[in-house]
């Protein structure tokens, strides 16, 4: 089967609310998710499935803005992905086995399924999808495609990748799930730990690659870090009171109520020092820290990988000032990830950065230059650090070097700034 | 139920030599507790017995015969077995008490039926 052309995404915003159409597009695609999770299980082949929910959420974002949206759009989707399953089926003349006893499953008529039955399916279609037995980017790329609905064409511009390579791995990736029977379930009590830091690595690492961008425009169709916090928000509520999805969760939701102040009105990179803090969404700071402090008290003091990123970004939401932040406590808890991830390069940086808050630019300079990796955001700290110390050519020149990897233009273009200030003389 | 390849890789290592007493040991409690499993399998001679066959070109080309490029490997494939399981989740539990996951390193690889399905 070949994926159906990418119809019906979200229509371009452009600044203010999402227009009405686009508003109708993401209810259909997040109820056809959640409707493509049953199907999986009635149909027992994950292609088949996505195909028909596709086709429905095509036909229904043809014919709603015209004949109206129905009382009840979950149903009409449910029925109609229904149809277009056993249509499929028909169509392809199918292979004998699993797909054509699928159609004697499809019973159009049968009642929707009920609300606990549907979190049992999303829930074991997140762990199948997120099963580390499929590489990281290929669980990335069929999470968004598969578990938050976007188009072919939109996983590939959320994951930077052509449309034809991304089809290509969305299809490698199901036959492997096919091939190797990776099983359509939840993961036993024993698996589940590791079950679990699978499926968590792949929000985390989702929500990353929205909010890092490695190059290229600011303006997305899609916003890939709302897609994760919403994968994370089902993850959490699929498992009320595991403390890993809540310590991701709170870990996602602290970070992103920055995210109304890294940019100025003029679309220029504003760092968290110099950030207008009234700008921080407090709901969701209120929210990611009760999330962290229950994801604590559940596993009795012993920090993982999310609860110290969590605690991290926390002591900056609670920070009235950056001058106000505790930046020794901010040492103590890189070091206890560092104890966990020795190989993290950012929490390297990140305690660098923070021994320079603490201690003063020299000896965040002394900790930056213990570090083995030399990339260009490793330069730019430099550069920032060695300007503190008034040693202008210096961080000129360490900024230049940064400039010679790929970077955002709003990045690319605050680091150009600083280069001319240095130059100028002023600090 | 589906087939699965457990093949064996570790340092290259000669089974029946005396010194290898202890992990036959362990082999030999996997496969009571795995026997339901286990469709198959053998433990292979060290690389040094292994013999590689090539056909240059197509069918009835020139053999070329040779011994293994092994010179610079760690690790080797040194046995297999053919594990029966429900999916890859419980293939996955059975190749974790291998022995040599321990000491290298289980690769499980689905086995395509020869009739084609």
């Amino acid at each position: 089967m070949t994926e159906a052309p990418p119809l019906g995404g979200p229509a371009p915003r452009e600044g203010g609310s999402p227009s009405a159409e686009a508003r109708l597009a993401e209810t259909v695609r997040i109820e056809g998710a959640r409707i493509l999770a049953t199907l999986v299980r009635t149909v027992g082949a994950l292609e088949l499935a996505e195909d028909a929910v596709q086709e429905a959420t095509i036909a229904a974002l043809r014919d709603w803005p015209v004949s109206g949206v129905p009382d009840n759009p979950r149903a009409w989707l449910t029925v109609a992905s229904r149809r277009k399953a056993v249509d499929i089926i028909r169509r392809e003349g199918l292979r004998a086995g699993k797909e054509r006893e699928g159609t004697e499953l499809v019973d159009l008529n049968a009642p929707e399924p009920a609300e606990g039955a549907v979190h049992d399916d999303q829930l074991r279609l997140i762990f199948t999808c997120c099963h580390p037995a499929l590489a990281l980017e290929a669980r990335v790329a069929l999470a968004l495609r598969t578990l938050c609905g976007l188009s072919v064409e939109e996983t590939a511009a959320a994951l930077l990748t052509s449309e034809a390579a991304m089809a290509k791995r969305l299809t490698r990736t199901r036959q492997k799930i096919a091939q190797a029977s990776i099983p359509y379930r939840v993961p036993s009590a024993a698996e589940l730990p590791g079950r679990l830091a699978a499926v968590c690595a792949v929000l985390h690492s989702l929500y990353t690659s929205g909010h890092t961008r490695l190059s290229g425009e600011r303006l997305m169709d899609v916003d890939v870090c709302a897609e994760a916090i919403r994968l994370a928000r089902l993850l959490a509520r699929l498992l009320p009171g595991a403390p890993e999805p809540a310590a991701l969760l709170a870990l996602l939701l602290l970070t992103e109520a920055r995210r109304p102040a890294r940019m100025n009105a003029a679309g220029e990179v504003v760092l968290l020092a110099d950030q207008d803090r009234t700008l921080w969404d407090t709901a969701k700071i209120a929210e990611g820290l009760a999330l962290l402090e229950m994801s604590l008290e559940r596993t009795a003091g012993v920090a993982d990988l999310y609860q110290l990123q969590a605690a991290l970004a926390a002591q900056h939401a609670v920070a009235a000032t950056s001058a106000d932040t505790d930046w020794a406590e901010m040492v103590r808890l890189y070091d206890l990830l560092l104890s966990v991830q020795p190989a993290n390069g950012a929490a390297a940086l990140g305690r660098a950065v923070a021994v320079a808050e603490a201690e003063g630019p020299a000896a965040g300079l002394a900790a930056l230059d213990l570090l083995t990796e030399r990339d260009q955001r490793r330069q730019a700290v430099r550069a920032e650090l060695l300007g503190r110390l008034g040693r202008f050519d210096e961080a000129i020149a360490a900024m230049r070097l940064s400039l010679d990897a790929a970077l955002p233009d709003p990045e690319r273009e605050h680091r150009v700034r600083r280069i001319a200030r240095w130059s100028s003389g002023r600090v | 139920m589906p087939l699965y390849a457990a093949l064996l890789y570790t340092p290259d290592l000669d089974w029946s030599a005396p010194e290898q007493a202890d992990d036959m040991k362990q082999y030999r409690a996997f496969h009571d507790e795995a026997g339901d499993h286990i469709r198959g399998g053998n433990a292979l001679r060290p690389t040094s017995t292994a013999t590689v066959v090539r056909v240059v070109g197509a069918r009835g080309g020139e053999v070329v015969v040779s011994d293994g490029p092994y010179a610079e490997t760690k690790e080797v494939l040194s046995g297999f077995y053919l594990l029966e399981c429900a999916d890859l989740d419980e293939a996955i539990t059975v190749a974790a008490k291998i022995p040599s996951a321990w000491q290298g390193a289980v690769e499980v690889r689905p086995v395509l039926p020869l009739d084609g399905e």
